[in-house]
């Protein structure tokens, strides 16, 4: 609950800034201020129960699992609020909007992972999904982001309802929205039909929100067209929350029992990541690569599903590999577009030769992506493809070896660009904010990736 | 001092070289190389002497995987191959002069630290892990530092890549079966297991998939030639050197070993397949114009006849294909670097326009001369003992075995000599050929030295070999 009140004091900081022209210091305050949220939350890990506060009618519950998230949403969003004041500064009138939606993001997110209530769930997926919407469209003067901002938006709504129904149909079954309550009464043999009718909506709600296959056509054109700061934090941070999110729900709906989910669980995920991977391989332009990239991705989560009693941390690990590598990629994405028209994988020709640095990580970053050691994304795959095998899923692993082995298609596509083609233009600066974000992400996932204990352990 | 000594003198030779800067690279390479052989001799000095030259420690709690590092007779043996060839290769290279020269350096020694640790781990995810590594390497030091047009080289690097990535990864899910089973991936566990006849199928073709395309057997051999060709000459030689026989180990270490049920029952099927690979290769080498690519279908040949020794199953088959991947190793080495010397002359690699070159330079012809009489395994050299070990082994499975895998020595003797002689006898060429360098004689001196040598006294290595790979038949006739 600290946590949440903390994050959102830090939005209406952000807000106030621009009264008192604070602007050019805000990026480094609001960093310092995430900074300590982030020791305030790691501080709860150890002792949950001290903080959970009955007092608001068990609206947020601290756990291990949901302070672990919390961690790994701050230090992403961290990352992201030091990007943004290298990628605003056109805009610097605006920088309090920018930054205060993205402190806002992160309230929803907390809010999504903790909660205790169905009822603050969707607060925080609104919260979230809102803010998301404005970032989209943030770009006013560009059609393109418009219309990504208008699509996500008409769409994103539309999922919400489905969602806001689905929970009042559990409601209707259970005459509660308290998690607690809703769980221990779920497992009770007779439930009636609109138990799990509510169930399913908000399953299609969620899948939509994390762009599983068959629910994901927004997303190529949402984050082609958003702004690639936006995009960004679409792709590392709101995947993962949405992810998280829909973990602990089907945790508290205890759905997962029902050998029939389990099988719908396996087809969708099987499907993210065949669909995911083979439209990847067609594109040009790296944003509409990294959506389908991210559709594939978010496939190898929902296999994680399959197995809940373990899920939870090879969660953790998959999403904070895949988050950590997401940022990197990004950093290097951003630089190296930030005054081009699009983001075509022609602007990167060269990259090896123009800046050694900066194409050693994306390639990092992408090997990452592509599973292979000893970065943390082969880890988040191995303990992923284990996990499943034990459980028995043997057919899926298959399936998601095999795209495995596709996705190295596209990602070297974007390798082979930077070594092997001749740069159009010569060497160019590169601001401080770029570099250090970039190292930082890709030696965090470096560094789980040599010593996977660090997180698996957490939620253990 | 224990093996993790080789494996981190090679990562930090790796990192030195890379800060050392270009002009500096190629030495500073080239002296960490030779450290890391005189530690490999001196360990291997005091494993005579009975020393534990082992590692373990524990690394990840959950799944549990370990640092285990295990230094056998035969793991020191492909040590030894992996740090002897090391510092020759780098050094065959001072010859030519490369952009970036730092990376470069750097990338080998990181590629020979990969290869070091695939030799050496006994932890199934750790062996994963080093054999994946190797793989990045190459892949760059062929793409970026590799000749020929471009997007042709970028085609067959790219696929290249993606076969053998294929390929492993299966091997990764049958490390992840086993270890539902066993609750660990130590290679001691692993042996252990009962497993049932089908699950031995299912993790032999899972783990026969990925040796299959590294080694290579038909019909996975497609990547081959054409990387063969592309990749700079320090590549290929990393490649047919060291590399192919990543795979040839881990079916002596891990394939045959975990899964030996299977291996019994399609024997005859997997000698069937190296065979062909054998007749197969050397019938194409025969056509080839290209000098590289002629060798990389004679290397094809002769990892097929060496993949066949492995799947034997018996003592002598063992042992010859660890002496002949040895032996093999250091010959195709001496080969590729003979091709390059020809090139850095006349900047071909087709081998019509070669030719006349033994008026000229006699003290190379004859060298090159050896080296081609060694491929083919010429008694006196170390491939005969590997070769002719291994046909003897066939013989005891079957004789047609040994009468088809026999064309290797025939066929290859009429390619190999028929190559040699467009390319060295004839007119005397007009072109200009100017005598080998001492740097190169160097080389080429120690390459012959080290197969006519342990042609003629060949004890030592097998006595190092043998031992390990008794231990192994006891495992596969559990």
């Amino acid at each position: 609950m600290n946590t949440l009140i903390a994050i959102s004091g830090l939005g209406v900081f952000c807000l106030i800034a621009e009264i008192f022209n604070l602007r050019k210091l805000l990026v480094p305050v609001t960093i310092l201020g995430l900074l300590v949220i982030l020791g305030l939350t790691i501080s709860e890990f150890n002792t949950p129960e001290l903080f959970n506060n009955p007092m608001y009618n068990n609206m947020i519950v601290v756990s291990k699992f949901s302070v672990a998230f919390s961690s790994l949403f701050i230090i992403l969003t961290i990352f992201l609020v030091a990007l943004s004041g290298d990628f605003y500064k056109e805009h610097l009138t605006k920088i309090s909007d920018f930054i205060a939606i993205k402190i806002f993001l992160l309230a929803g997110a907390v809010a999504m992972i903790s909660f205790g209530n169905l009822s603050m769930f969707f607060l925080g997926i609104e919260v979230l999904s809102i803010s998301l919407y404005i970032l989209a469209g943030s770009k006013r003067l560009d059609l393109k982001s418009n219309e990504a901002g208008m699509k996500y938006f008409l769409m994103g709504s539309f999922a919400s309802g489905i969602i806001l129904f689905g929970i009042c149909l559990i409601y209707g079954a259970m005459t509660s929205f308290d998690v607690e309550y809703i769980k221990s009464l779920s497992r009770s043999a007779e439930l009636p039909i609109w138990y799990t009718i509510g169930v399913i909506l908000l399953l299609i709600g969620m899948l939509f929100k994390i762009a599983a296959v068959p629910f994901h056509f927004w997303a190529p054109d949402v984050y082609e067209g958003s702004p690639s700061m936006t995009t960004a934090t679409m792709s590392t941070l709101a995947k993962v929350v949405a992810m998280a999110t829909l973990f602990k729900l089907l945790d508290v709906l205890n759905a997962d029992i029902d050998y029939k989910f389990q099988i719908v669980l396996a087809i969708v995920s099987v499907l993210s990541m065949t669909v995911g991977n083979i439209m990847a391989l067609r594109q040009n332009n790296v944003k509409r690569m990294l959506a389908f990239s991210g559709i594939s991705h978010a496939g190898f989560m929902l296999m994680a599903l399959l197995s809940m009693a373990t899920a939870a941390s090879t969660l953790l690990y998959y999403t904070a590999a895949y988050a950590l590598a997401g940022i990197a990629s990004f950093a290097v994405i951003i630089y190296v577009t930030r005054d081009k028209e699009n983001e075509d994988i022609v602007n990167f020709n060269g990259l090896g030769k123009t800046n050694p640095l900066m194409a050693a990580i994306l390639t990092a970053s992408l090997l990452s992506m592509a599973g292979i050691p000893i970065f943390s994304g082969f880890f988040a795959k191995f303990i992923l493809f284990t996990q499943t095998i034990t459980t028995g899923y043997l057919v899926v692993v298959i399936a998601a070896v095999i795209n495995s082995i596709i996705s190295v298609g596209y990602y070297f596509k974007l390798i082979l660009a930077m070594y092997t083609k001749e740069a159009a233009e010569d060497k160019k600066a590169v601001p401080f904010v770029y570099h250090a974000v970039a190292v930082v992400a890709i030696l965090l996932n470096i560094v789980i990736g040599i010593y996977p204990s660090l997180v698996m352990n957490l939620l253990n | 001092m224990d093996v993790t000594t080789i494996l981190l003198l090679l990562l930090v030779g790796a990192l030195v070289t890379y800060f050392s800067g270009d002009k500096l690279a190629s030495k500073v390479a080239l002296v960490f190389s030779l450290g890391t052989m005189a530690v490999t001799l001196y360990l291997l000095n005091s494993s005579a002497q009975l020393s534990d030259l082992s590692f373990y420690a524990n690394w990840i709690d959950a799944p549990k995987v370990a640092l285990a590092f295990k230094a056998d007779g035969l793991s020191l043996a492909m040590v030894l191959l992996t740090t002897a060839l090391t510092p020759l290769i780098i050094f065959s290279s001072f010859g030519n002069s490369f952009n970036n020269s730092k990376n470069f350096y750097a990338l080998v020694l990181f590629m020979a630290f990969a290869m070091t640790g695939t030799f050496l781990a006994a932890d199934g995810l750790l062996y994963y892990i080093f054999w994946e590594l190797a793989l990045i390497p190459i892949y760059f030091i062929a793409l970026i530092w590799g000749n020929g047009d471009a997007e042709d080289r970028k085609k067959a690097v790219v696929k290249f890549f993606i076969y053998t990535l294929a390929g492993s990864l299966f091997m990764l899910i049958g490390f992840a079966y086993l270890y539902t089973k066993a609750d660990s991936f130590l290679l001691e566990d692993l042996y252990k297991l009962n497993l049932s006849a089908t699950e031995q199928c299912y993790i032999f073709f899972a783990f026969f998939l990925a040796y299959a395309i590294k080694i290579p057997i038909i019909p996975f051999h497609t990547w081959q030639a054409k990387v063969y060709q592309k990749a700079p000459t320090v590549g290929t030689m990393l490649l047919s050197g060291i590399m192919l026989k990543m795979g040839l180990y881990s079916v002596i270490r891990w394939q045959l070993p975990i899964a030996p049920l299977a291996a019994k029952t399609y024997m005859p099927v997997l000698i069937g397949l190296s065979i062909a690979g054998v007749i197969y290769g050397s019938i194409v080498a025969l056509r080839q114009k290209d000098l590289k690519k002629l060798l990389a279908y004679s290397s094809l040949a002769h990892v097929g006849l060496i993949a066949a020794g492995c799947y034997t199953l018996t003592i002598d088959g063992l042992r010859g294909a660890v002496l002949q991947m040895i032996a093999h190793g250091f010959v195709i080495v001496g080969l590729f670097f003979a091709a390059e010397i020809i090139y850095r002359r006349y900047e071909t690699r087709t081998i019509a326009e070669m030719g006349g070159i033994r008026a000229q330079t006699p003290r190379f012809t004859s060298m090159f001369m050896i080296l081609v009489l060694a491929s083919v395994a010429l008694p006196g050299t170390f491939n005969f003992v590997g070769e002719f070990t291994v046909l003897y082994s066939l013989i005891q499975i079957n004789i047609w075995f040994v009468i088809l895998g026999g064309t290797t020595i025939i066929l290859g003797g009429y390619y190999m000599l028929k190559m040699f002689q467009n390319t060295m006898l004839g007119e005397t060429n007009t072109k200009v050929f100017a005598d080998v360098t001492t740097n190169e004689a160097i080389t080429l001196v120690v390459i012959i030295g080290f197969l006519l040598f342990f042609g003629l006294y060949p004890k030592p290595i097998v006595d190092l070999v043998t031992p390990s790979l008794h231990q192994i038949l006891e495992t596969i006739n559990r």
